[in-house]
């Protein structure tokens, strides 16, 4: 009866498997033309209006990696540590910031189970 | 949809800053009490997916692209509160290591991409989903909507934001006009990735979407508790 329950952990893994992927391989297919409020300040006459980014001489500025010649390559791997960046925050703060009191009455014997439905492997 | 420094002025810039400040702090109080533990690293991939997406600019006419906002989704998938601080954190990362949306517009961005996209399509999500049947149909339906009609506000509250702190001069109807233009073409690919994705999760782990936690079978729910006790 807990057959039908992918383990959480699996989707965690599948799920970041899926954003490396995408992060590493098609990244290097977007397009590569203004978005849609760069093509309108350009309409518009307002993108002079932007100045210049603070953290412009970051290593990984406008998705790449310094030094990688490889467009793609440095894209892609710009990806990856993004994504990676993203997640280790994320866990973190979502570690802090969630619910970890034991659940009590019902609820909490469903919470329990679902827990319990997925040995880690 | 990244606003970089200087198309805002300083003093509206400032005031985005406070209320996201105040909104994202909320979010993480909430994220507190409503967050269970076993979504916690759930809601760190949603994070992480949402980074990647972004990345996948796609056509939308001429010499324009969009990407995915992801505020949206993110509510759907591990409630409003989670999923703003999940998104406000991929515009922190994009900020400060990608030099992607300006420093000082980090409240805008945060204000437009995790609050108002956001909350603003939860909102959306869960009144379509009150006039349709409750079924995991309607869902990806109205997350494919909600998710496309979040866009669209985004794009609104920059247009707000310029009207109010704007530099260049641009007339605000004219940029109201071609925001929405152009953001409702970009929403169409956000509903769309919006919908499939709460799809595959919804098909993976019903249990695991926030927006559809009414659907999850009570039936399912004692069985586990019988496994529980039994064990």
């Amino acid at each position: 009866m807990t057959a039908n329950r992918t383990n959480t952990w699996a989707i965690i893994v599948g799920g970041m498997l899926v954003a490396l992927v995408l992060a590493f391989f098609v990244s290097r297919y977007a397009s590569s033309s203004p978005d849609g409020l760069e093509k309108v300040a350009q309409d518009q006459g307002f993108i002079d209006t932007a100045t210049e980014h603070a953290t412009a001489e970051s290593p990984l500025a406008d998705y790449g990696v310094e030094g990688i010649d490889d467009e793609g390559l440095s894209t892609g791997l710009s990806g990856i540590i993004g994504v990676v960046v993203t997640f280790g925050i994320g866990v973190l703060i979502f570690a802090i910031f969630s619910n970890r009191k034991r659940p009590t009455d019902g609820e909490g014997d469903a919470a329990a189970a679902v827990t319990s439905s997925g040995p880690a492997s | 949809m990244h606003i970089p420094d200087g198309f805002v002025n300083a003093g509206v810039s400032a005031a985005a800053g406070v209320v996201s400040a105040g909104g994202i702090g909320y979010s993480l109080y909430k994220a507190k009490e409503t967050l269970s533990e076993k979504l916690a690293p759930m809601a760190g991939l949603v994070a992480a997916f949402i980074f990647a997406v972004q990345m996948l600019n796609f056509p939308v006419a001429a010499g324009t692209s969009g990407h995915l906002l992801g505020g949206c989704l993110a509510a759907i998938l591990v409630g409003p509160w989670a999923g703003a601080v999940a998104v406000a954190v991929v515009l922190l990362v994009q900020a400060l290591l990608f030099a992607d949306g300006g420093l000082t517009a980090l409240g805008l961005n945060v204000l437009n991409m995790a609050l108002i996209a956001g909350w603003g399509g939860y909102a959306i999500f869960r009144a379509i989903r009150a006039f349709l049947p409750a079924n995991r149909g309607s869902i990806v339906a109205a997350s494919g909507i909600a998710g496309m009609l979040s866009v669209v506000l985004a794009s609104i509250g920059f247009v707000v934001e310029y009207a109010i702190g704007g530099n260049g001069g641009a007339s605000v109807g004219t940029v109201f006009a071609a925001m929405v233009g152009t953001h409702f073409l970009i929403g169409i690919g956000e509903g769309i990735i919006t919908a499939l994705t709460v799809g595959v999760v919804l098909s993976v782990r019903p249990d695991m979407v926030y927006g559809a936690q009414d659907l999850v079978p009570s039936l399912e729910l004692r069985e586990g508790s019988a496994v529980a006790g039994g064990s």
